[in-house]
């Protein structure tokens, strides 16, 4: 059997005193895509930031495909194939589209150690290509930000994802603020993260959303763990009764 | 019309350009010619570097997110500490640069203490506005030191160009502003530092080093404002401890007119060095058509607020016209 693509294993966090995370373990199979439900201050955005780098656990161990590895920041995170598409905190509103897709990974044309000039005809080029390649329509890569509709700075936020690449795709309230058109797009190229060879963790305060969406429902309630099954095999009322 | 919006909204700085020609020509005519002689111009752009190197550190500064309030006092310590050293008969260079790498640690100071504390870098400046004022005036002994009368400043100070038109701090100036610019339209660092001024949490998530970013930053900003107040002090031959008095503001106010976002994310080059020139054209042009000096302040003034004001709205409008077609 393949081992889980990304593995948990009994993650503590606290916060100044606040026990947030305790215990957590949680495996996910390459090519699921697993919804994660609970209330405010469940402890999802805490799991997550642990799995994008952001934060550090304080006890627990992180596995990705069987191997123990030490999330220590965004950019090791992207290293190991984990993108993270959070629901505000994605994009630079002031830049143009062509920057946010590639800001921290600029393509150079003459640079050391890592700094140096900015090769812009390539990151235009890449940036259409990638936007493009998740059947996005915008007029120019250069258009700014704070020009285009919730969903679609989403979009480009996804992506940038896919264009990396990603293994895992971590989205955090993908839909909110977002158009009931919109978010119909969204929740349909989450559904098609499988076949695209990618895994998915989807959070959501919405069950329907998840259960329409998701192979299976994670649901966590005051920093543990309270639910796991595969949505085949539960509802809409199981979950919101557990919770 | 919509094609001046659109050039507006490419190139916002680009209106204080439009700003600048017009003041040229009204001060011109009310001069009766004498605003853009020779004499005039040399006077403007002699004296433009200095304010201008401010301006250009505090407008990079700002983009990433960050206030600097010292660079005034960064602004006449980092020269008095120069000075002194080449009266003690350290190498004219070698004072330089260790005056700049004081000038670097005012700079690091300022960053550490308002990331380390999470405390407002307006605060954090403000004190060090204080406390490096201070210490200006405790190591000049309450006395401007003299500088040796054969001192070599020609590399800094000396008119070239054709009729001499400008100094040689001009084309340092030039340099700098080009290489400032370089880094933040045309590097991956530009690119972290607009991105950490326009949303800290995207550009963390995203594995910008915002700290690092930040810090470089703040010591980029005082560097600049030490290098602006030796070409000063070089100029007028005497380390006063009382200079750059008032100039951390004037700084703000070329930034802002330049185009220049206080909440951070936005702001070019191009607009620091033409808030500056637009600081520097007021100021002599009202001298030049003899109005009363000490409007100096209340013009620069209302073009701060003007700017901001149009910005705003021409912005909103250019917005609505294009989303419109």
């Amino acid at each position: 059997m393949t081992p889980p693509l990304i593995s948990v294993r009994h993650i503590h966090k606290w916060y100044a005193g606040v026990h947030a995370l305790k215990g957590v373990t949680l495996d996910v199979q390459p090519r699921e895509v697993v919804g994660l439900v609970g209330d405010n201050g469940a402890g999802k955005s805490t799991l997550i930031k642990i799995l994008s780098g952001v934060l550090q656990p304080d006890k627990g161990e992180i596995r990705v495909g069987g191997q123990r590895v030490a999330i220590t920041s965004p950019k090791v995170a992207m290293r190991f194939g984990v993108e993270t598409i959070y629901q505000d905190a994605s994009m630079v509103p002031t830049m143009s589209i062509a920057r946010n897709l590639f800001i921290g990974r600029e393509p150079l044309r003459l640079g050391i150690g890592g700094i140096g000039l900015i090769d812009h005809d390539r990151m235009r080029r890449e940036a259409i290509k990638a936007i493009a390649d998740v059947d996005l329509h915008l007029r120019s890569p250069d258009a700014s930000l704070a020009d285009l509709s919730g969903g679609q700075r989403q979009g480009v936020a996804i992506a940038r994802a896919m264009h990396f690449k990603s293994r895992i795709l971590i989205l955090d309230e993908p839909t909110n603020h977002l158009s009931v058109k919109e978010t119909a797009k969204v929740l349909g190229f989450v559904r098609g993260l499988p076949a695209q060879g990618v895994t998915g963790i989807l959070i959501s305060h919405n069950l329907h959303h998840v259960l329409q969406s998701c192979d299976r429902v994670v649901a966590m309630a005051r920093g543990e763990i309270v639910f796991d099954k595969q949505v085949a095999e539960t509802s809409v009322e199981e979950v919101s009764d557990v919770l | 019309m919509r094609n001046l919006f659109r050039i507006y909204l490419e190139k916002p700085e680009l209106a204080g350009v439009a700003l600048l020609v017009v003041l040229a020509a009204l001060f011109e005519a009310r001069s009766g010619g004498a605003f853009l002689s020779g004499d005039n111009l040399r006077g403007i752009l002699g004296l433009l570097p200095e304010v201008g190197l401010v301006s250009i550190g505090v407008t990079v500064l700002m983009i990433c997110g960050e206030f600097d309030l010292s660079v005034g006092s960064t602004f006449a310590l980092t020269p008095m500490a120069t000075s002194l050293l080449i009266i003690a008969g350290v190498p004219t260079r070698a004072a330089i640069l260790l005056g700049l790498l004081l000038a670097a640690a005012i700079g690091f100071a300022n960053g550490f203490i308002t990331l380390t504390f999470a405390i407002p870098s307006f605060i954090a400046t403000l004190g060090m506005l204080f406390i490096v004022r201070s210490l200006t005036v405790v190591i000049s002994g309450g006395f401007p030191p003299l500088l040796p009368d054969d001192l070599a400043t020609g590399e800094f100070t000396q008119f070239v160009g054709p009729g001499g038109l400008f100094r040689t701090s001009f084309i340092w100036f030039l340099a700098i502003a080009f290489a400032a610019s370089a880094l933040i339209a045309n590097s991956n660092v530009g690119n972290w530092i607009k991105a950490t001024g326009g949303h800290l949490e995207a550009a963390e998530a995203m594995g910008v080093p915002v700290r690092r970013v930040k810090l470089f930053c703040f010591m980029l900003c005082s560097v600049m404002a030490g290098f602006g107040g030796i070409i000063q002090v070089f100029r007028l031959h005497s380390p006063l401890p009382s200079i750059g008095d008032g100039l951390e503001l004037q700084a703000v106010a070329a930034a802002v007119i330049g185009g220049t976002a206080l909440s951070g994310g936005v702001g070019t080059v191009l607009g620091a060095v033409v808030g500056a020139l637009l600081i520097r054209v007021i100021d002599n042009g009202l001298v030049m058509t003899q109005v009363d000096a000490n409007w100096f302040k209340f013009a620069v003034g209302a073009l701060t607020i003007f700017a901001v004001v149009s910005n705003t709205w021409l912005r909103r409008t250019a917005r609505r016209i294009k989303v419109a077609g």
